[in-house]
């Protein structure tokens, strides 16, 4: 039982009142923290997820003939001749009303109605979804594709999104490594306390122990006396940190929910993450009863 | 004083219900008990030293039979303490063997010794008593961790409280206790189980004569009831006042027995 049941005259035998100590404070810090990190590592593995598979199959056909009619011609053709090949899933010309509105963004006349804008010389695009498979038919859907685009558009550029959006979902994917590192750190720093908590408690009740011993007490009875001591002082730490982490993560979600653009809008913490979260200050407990059980009934193994 | 009610296989009982020797009564049977018409306690050639220096204790033999009483003495520093320790299962012999009710306490598997000290009561000299327990609490405190409910316990603690005197004292931390009262508690919680075996250090020395005299019909009460009981004192009036009490001598360290009595004691018929 990860907080066992000894009777009140029992429990009396050890006199200080709740929260007395360090220790229900330092594990509150070390639980909010622990979830904090957790939350971040879920939402950045889910978010390099979701971009690997948003880019995965996506790539950009970028036609640059020099002749606009030839250009638009070749669009069209590309368009049609792709989306009729069995490794194309999706295939869509990209207008040129909506280049310009998101050319319109960055060089000013929104809408894209700028007549500066409107005479720039733009490449014609058509985007293309290669379908599903491994990585190794994906390379060489990738090489028909690249056959197919010589064969009707000489000259144009293929641009597989994974090639530049690959090192970001790296980079988040070993930031959401990163994060559960420290989930594991802190995990084992709330051990530590645990075990010092525990060492400390037998120093501070040691003429009790001996006592007990003395009149017949077994390792068992004096351990489940402390673990539950030191057990239920941890629950109250753990409930504390829980209470921050989950009021920080709230306020971070609502202000999150505004956010619908860009890689910040793949974040999310999902079913699983959440259950994990929930999941974290259950195994927080029973993991400091377990090690506050194990510190104990060692120690007392090296009394007589 | 209510007494736990012994059956027939060995098992005792307080107020209907397996008492403290009911547990220790699965210890007694087979091998754990002590020899039809042997020692309780047997101290063969015993030698005990703390760390690198010299022994305190040298060449302990004696045995200690069932139902006796008998008195240690000796000076100051002598090891009369030390002795008693392996009594109560504090302390292992350096050298030499010590048995316990027919078991050898150096061969004995550290997860049953609760089960032997729960038949040991001690006295301690500096009383020992937790300081943030009752009286009440301290005294009841061997039932409880013998598993006696609390229903079974209230009477016999009760009753104990009111033998020493101390029953209008009974929610009194032991701070708040005199000496000679605290060490009525610890004498209180020594004798509550009735153990089989009392181990008594200067249990008089901080109590007036008339409960000096109290205390020590106690312990012959219980020798009387089949317990051995060990006590170590200065009193020579104390030791006067028993009539089948042995006498324990140390010197320096080893045990006066010029006679072989205590090492190959008399039968007793």
């Amino acid at each position: 039982m990860i907080i066992p049941r000894v009777p009140v005259q029992h429990r009396r035998l050890l006199p200080e009142p709740r929260l007395s100590g360090p220790t229900p404070w330092v594990i509150a810090i070390l639980m909010m923290l622990t979830l904090l990190s957790a939350a971040a590592g879920v939402g950045l593995a889910r978010s390099a997820d979701a971009i690997g598979q948003a880019i995965a199959g996506r790539v950009t056909v970028q036609i640059v003939t020099a002749n606009p009619v030839t250009r638009s011609e070749q669009a069209a053709e590309l368009r049609r001749t792709a989306a009729a090949e069995p490794y194309v899933r999706a295939a869509r010309r990209v207008e040129r009303d909506e280049l310009l509105a998101t050319l319109g963004q960055w060089l000013g006349g929104a809408g894209g109605d700028d007549p500066v804008l409107k005479s720039l010389p733009l490449p014609a695009l058509v985007d293309i979804d290669l379908g599903g498979g491994e990585s190794g038919d994906r390379a060489r859907q990738l090489d028909r594709l690249k056959t197919l685009v010589e064969r009707i558009a000489p000259g144009a550029r293929v641009i597989p999104h994974a090639e530049w959006l690959a090192p970001v979902a790296r980079l988040i994917r070993s930031l959401a490594w990163i994060a559960g590192g420290l989930v594991l750190l802190m995990v084992l720093a709330s051990a530590a306390v645990v075990i010092m908590t525990a060492r400390a408690a037998l120093g501070t009740h040691y003429a009790t122990i001996e006592m007990l011993h003395l009149i017949g007490a077994t390792d068992r009875q004096i351990t489940r006396l402390f673990q539950r001591r030191i057990a239920i002082d941890t629950a109250y730490g753990i409930a504390l940190g829980t209470i921050v982490a989950a009021a920080i993560l709230l306020l971070i979600g609502w202000q999150w929910s505004d956010v619908t653009s860009g890689l910040a809008a793949t974040a999310s913490l999902g079913t699983g993450g959440w259950a994990l979260l929930l999941a974290l200050p259950l195994l927080a407990i029973a993991l400091a009863a377990l090690t506050a059980r194990q510190t104990l009934l060692a120690a007392l193994k090296k009394i007589l | 004083m209510q007494q736990p009610e012994h059956d027939g296989g060995g098992h005792t009982h307080f107020r209907g219900k397996t008492h403290l020797y009911g547990r220790i009564g699965d210890v007694m049977t087979g091998a754990a008990g002590p020899r039809a018409g042997g020692a309780m306690v047997e101290f063969d050639s015993v030698g005990l030293r703390y760390g690198p220096d010299g022994e305190v204790l040298s060449d302990i033999s004696f045995n200690l039979q069932p139902g006796s009483f008998y008195f240690l003495t000796g000076a100051s520093g002598a090891g009369k303490t030390s002795l008693l320790k392996m009594l109560y299962l504090a302390q292992r012999p350096s050298r030499g063997i010590v048995r316990l009710f027919g078991e050898d306490l150096g061969a004995m598997a550290r997860h049953r010794l609760p089960g032997f000290r729960r038949r040991i009561g001690v006295v301690f000299q500096d009383f020992r008593l937790i300081p943030h327990l009752s009286a009440r609490d301290n005294i009841a405190l061997p039932l409880r961790i013998a598993g006696v409910g609390e229903e079974d316990l209230a009477g016999p603690v009760g009753e104990m409280l009111s033998w020493i005197g101390l029953d209008a004292r009974a929610e009194a931390r032991p701070a708040t206790l005199s000496g000679g009262e605290q060490q009525r508690v610890a004498i209180a919680r020594a004798v509550i189980a009735r153990p089989q075996l009392l181990v008594a250090d200067e249990p008089t020395g901080n109590v007036d004569p008339e409960m000096a005299m109290r205390l020590l019909g106690l312990f012959e009460a219980l020798n009387r009831l089949g317990t051995t009981v060990v006590v170590a004192t200065h009193d020579i009036h104390l030791i006067s006042r028993i009539d089948n009490a042995q006498m324990m001598r140390l010197e320096k360290g080893r045990l006066s027995d010029p006679t072989g009595a205590l090492r190959y004691p008399p039968n007793r018929s």
